[in-house]
């Protein structure tokens, strides 16, 4: 029911749809944030087909960020961006640059693998390795040569701990990492990609193949992660967004939209085009 | 409740289901299921057939003693018997008294003849094994089985048949009635005979006497004396020897000992060479490979290498494996032996390499299905926490991608264990008096050529001079054959479920 309301606050997303590229509005909140991780004029094409505009922002330092927006907007591409993961597609091209605190991401020296060490991804579909509970949290550490037991033992229990798992797997780490349930499974890779203390913490819908109880119990983990971690988060649930993250990035096909400060952007949203997401009225 | 009423009054004959058979139920499933039961049944009838004519062979039967018609005397053992149409010339030149007596069972028995193979062994003697003796012949005594009628089975020439009637020491005769020298023999027989000690003198069918030495007797007993125990400890004793003695008289008797050990060793060998290969080709191909024209061109290639005879694989191995590769090793390293080829001839290694090539694509395909079915989420969760390549192979994929590596492996060991052809070119032998494997420096002896159970069947059925006698024991070997592969196959499987447990569990 196309009020006269919403026709008006469609207007930059009708931009949008016709292939305009339409400024990020950024609330002036993130101005006094210290930046760890910034994407300057980031653009990505899946073949021909361009899938990022000229993505500007910058992720504060021990904050929680969420990304919004519709289905097949390019959140998970943003998010694979930032790692890299999107070199693995063959037909993937960018331009642009990210920094991961000084340092560029996309410059032409740059090591790929020493780059993921320094951050680590949780999937929307858990996928833990075919090894113990154990191999399976220290895997990070291991690649990267750390052999002495007791410290591997030691932050293993810890990114267990860290992410809530310990108390239910202390008595079967050497079981295998597949032999948990879907929300188990999804928590040991959360262990896993915090495990060797990344900069980052990438989360691509942790929470869309979990059942409440397993949600709640990741969300509080966000919740503890934050000040110590960088994450940045997709989701699709704003309620989840609203709960978890300190800031909010709003995405539409491929354009970020509005960015600011979750709460802001909740209640009191400077576009009226997030509003109408948020609130519901379209998406 | 209606319907169900309705149907009982109308003796429930109607039915809308009953409409389409098609509509029933899943008539399909008798297809299929007919299908199936129709290859168990084949499976079932192969392998009780191979039992069957397998394990009766060792069984002792009696001997029997035939007085023909002629007045000849035959003695041994019934191997079997068969009715034939004979031609009216034979008949017509047989003696009077036969001829009436075939003439009364042709027309008895609608122009047929019943005649039986007896084992009549003393081939010193008679210059034959085994001999055809017409039911017609039997004179008034029919059948008889004489109470010290005597089996010998001996190193040479075949098995003997006799009655004792003395044993000698040193020459000297100790005493003449059968069951005196019977007594006797059972003493002084044993391990370590010495040579031409002890002899026990026989009384042939054919009337004739013979000394055997003790030292060439591997088996005797008193075949009509038999109680079920006897049986079963010769039947035993004779399985033992079979799977734990080396053959004698040109393959037909004896063990298959050093035939199972060649092929267990050849099909080890051969897995251990195809499944490195296999697996580092499916690499390659599966993870490093741009995908593309050349890469399907690659593949289809080697599944049609799966296709190709095997005995052109022999051809390849005995030309490149023995004659390029072992020359050029024996013109480097055994230059004194020269011309007598060490590894410029067949031998286990080439066997293994060629049968390896052969059953390469098997295993490639394997693999390369199991790394395609590694999820990708996999790879990217490995490649996220900051592996490079090879470590998300060596630590995620490959672990992953094992238990299908593991039925590559069973596969083209089921394959390489079961080919004749290309060995025969490239190493397996009639008889090899030394095993590959022993305790002389350096132990593994790859260049020396091996029995092969598969070539020794084709020996025994096609090959041996003594053909009757060697036919039994295509059945034995055959079921020996069939064990091992059995037995090695059983084994990997239970290595791949191990794997398996270790690698997966349920996702939800
Ligand atoms: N591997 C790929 N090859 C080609 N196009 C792709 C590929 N992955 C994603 N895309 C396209 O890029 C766009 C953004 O996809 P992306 O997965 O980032 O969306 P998303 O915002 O994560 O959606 P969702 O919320 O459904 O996960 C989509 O139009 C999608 O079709
Ligand atoms: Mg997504």
């Amino acid at each position: 029911m196309p009020t006269i309301e919403s026709r008006t606050a469609g207007d930059r997303l009708t931009r949008i749809a016709r292939g305009e590229v339409v400024s990020t509005t950024i609330h002036p909140e993130l101005a006094h944030e210290e930046a760890v991780l910034d994407v300057q004029g980031f653009n990505l094409w899946y073949g021909e087909t361009q899938a990022i505009f000229d993505v500007s922002m910058s992720i504060p330092q021990g904050k929680v960020t969420a990304l919004i927006g519709p289905s097949g907007c390019g959140k998970s591409t943003l998010l694979r961006s930032v790692n890299r993961m999107n070199d693995l597609i063959e037909t993937v091209s960018i331009s642009g640059d990210m920094k991961l605190g000084p340092d560029s991401i996309y410059g032409k020296s740059v090591d790929v693998i020493e780059l993921r060490r320094r951050m680590g991804m949780v999937f929307q579909k858990s996928n833990p390795f075919p090894m113990s509970i154990r191999e399976n949290v220290v895997y990070a550490l291991k690649i990267n040569g750390e052999r002495n037991r007791a410290v591997l033992d030691e932050v293993c229990e810890k990114a267990l701990r860290g992410a809530a798992l310990w108390d239910e797997v202390k008595d079967r780490l050497d079981e295998s990492g597949l032999s948990m349930s879907g929300g188990q499974q999804q928590r040991l890779c959360i262990a896993r990609a915090i495990a060797a203390e990344p900069e980052v913490l990438l989360m691509d819908e942790p929470c869309s193949a979990l059942d409440p109880i397993a949600t709640s119990r990741v969300e509080e983990l966000i919740l503890r992660l934050r000040g110590d971690y960088t994450v940045l988060m997709v989701t699709h649930n704003m309620q989840q967004a609203s709960r978890v993250s300190d800031f909010t990035a709003f995405m539409y096909l491929g354009q970020v939209v509005e960015y600011g400060p979750t709460a802001r952007l909740f209640t009191n949203p400077l576009l009226k085009e997030t509003e109408d997401y948020i609130t519901g009225r379209f998406g | 409740m209606v319907s169900r009423k309705n149907g009982q009054k109308s003796n429930g004959s109607y039915s809308p289901q009953a409409a389409s058979l098609l509509a029933r139920g899943e008539p399909m499933v008798w297809l299929t299921g007919f299908g199936l039961v129709m290859g168990l049944l084949m499976v079932i009838a192969l392998v009780g057939y191979l039992f069957y004519e397998g394990s009766v062979t060792f069984w002792p039967s009696p001997v029997v003693q035939i007085v023909t018609l002629d007045g000849s005397v035959v003695m041994g053992e019934i191997t079997r018997s068969e009715d034939f149409e004979p031609q009216p010339e034979t008949v017509a030149a047989l003696g009077e008294e036969e001829i009436s007596a075939a003439q009364a069972e042709l027309s008895r028995r609608e122009g047929k003849l019943r005649r039986s193979l007896v084992r009549t062994g003393n081939f010193e003697l008679t210059g034959e094994h085994f001999r055809w003796v017409e039911d017609f012949r039997f004179g008034s005594q029919g059948i008889q089985k004489p109470k010290w009628a005597l089996i010998f089975e001996r190193t040479a020439w075949g098995r003997f048949y006799g009655v004792p009637v003395g044993f000698l020491i040193d020459g000297e005769i100790q005493t003449t009635g059968p069951e005196e020298s019977w007594k006797l023999f059972n003493e002084h027989s044993g391990q370590d005979i010495p040579p031409s000690r002890y002899a026990i003198r026989l009384h042939t069918a054919s009337g004739e006497t013979k000394d055997l030495d003790l030292a060439e007797i591997v088996r005797a007993y008193p075949a009509n004396q038999l109680g079920l125990g006897r049986k079963i400890g010769i039947y035993l004793d004779r399985w033992r020897e079979f799977l734990t003695a080396e053959p004698r008289e040109a393959n037909s008797e004896g063990g298959v000992f050093p035939a199972i050990f060649g092929t267990v060793v050849m099909t080890l060998g051969m897995t251990l060479l195809v499944v490195p290969f296999g697996v580092m080709s499916a690499l390659y191909l599966r993870e490093y490979a741009r995908q593309g024209w050349l890469t399907s061109m690659v593949r289809i290639s080697i599944n049609n290498l799966a296709g190709v005879p095997s005995i052109v694989f022999g051809v390849f191995g005995l030309g490149f494996f023995s004659y390029i590769v072992g020359g050029s090793i024996d013109a480097i390293f055994f230059v004194d032996k020269l011309p007598n080829p060490t590894f410029g001839t067949g031998g286990i290694i080439w066997a293994s390499l060629t049968l390896a090539l052969l059953t390469l694509p098997v295993v490639i395909v394997a693999t390369e299905e199991a790394l395609a079915a590694v999820p990708t989420s996999m790879r990217e969760g490995s490649f996220a926490c900051g592996a490079t390549k090879w470590q998300t192979i060596a630590r995620v994929v490959l672990p992953r991608a094992l238990p299908g590596v593991m039925t590559g492996a069973i596969l083209a060991m089921a394959r390489g264990a079961g080919e004749v052809a290309p060995l025969m070119l490239v190493g397996a032998v009639k008889l090899a008096p030394d095993l590959p494997l022993d305790q002389h420096f350096p132990f593994f002896h790859p260049e020396r050529s091996f029995m092969h159970l598969g070539f020794h069947i084709y020996d025994l059925g096609f090959q041996s001079q003594n053909s009757e006698a060697a036919k039994p024991m295509v059945f034995t070997t055959t079921m020996v054959l069939m064990g091992i592969i059995l037995l090695l196959n059983t084994a990997a499987i239970w290595l791949r479920s191990r794997m398996a447990r270790r690698y997966s569990g349920s996702k939800f």
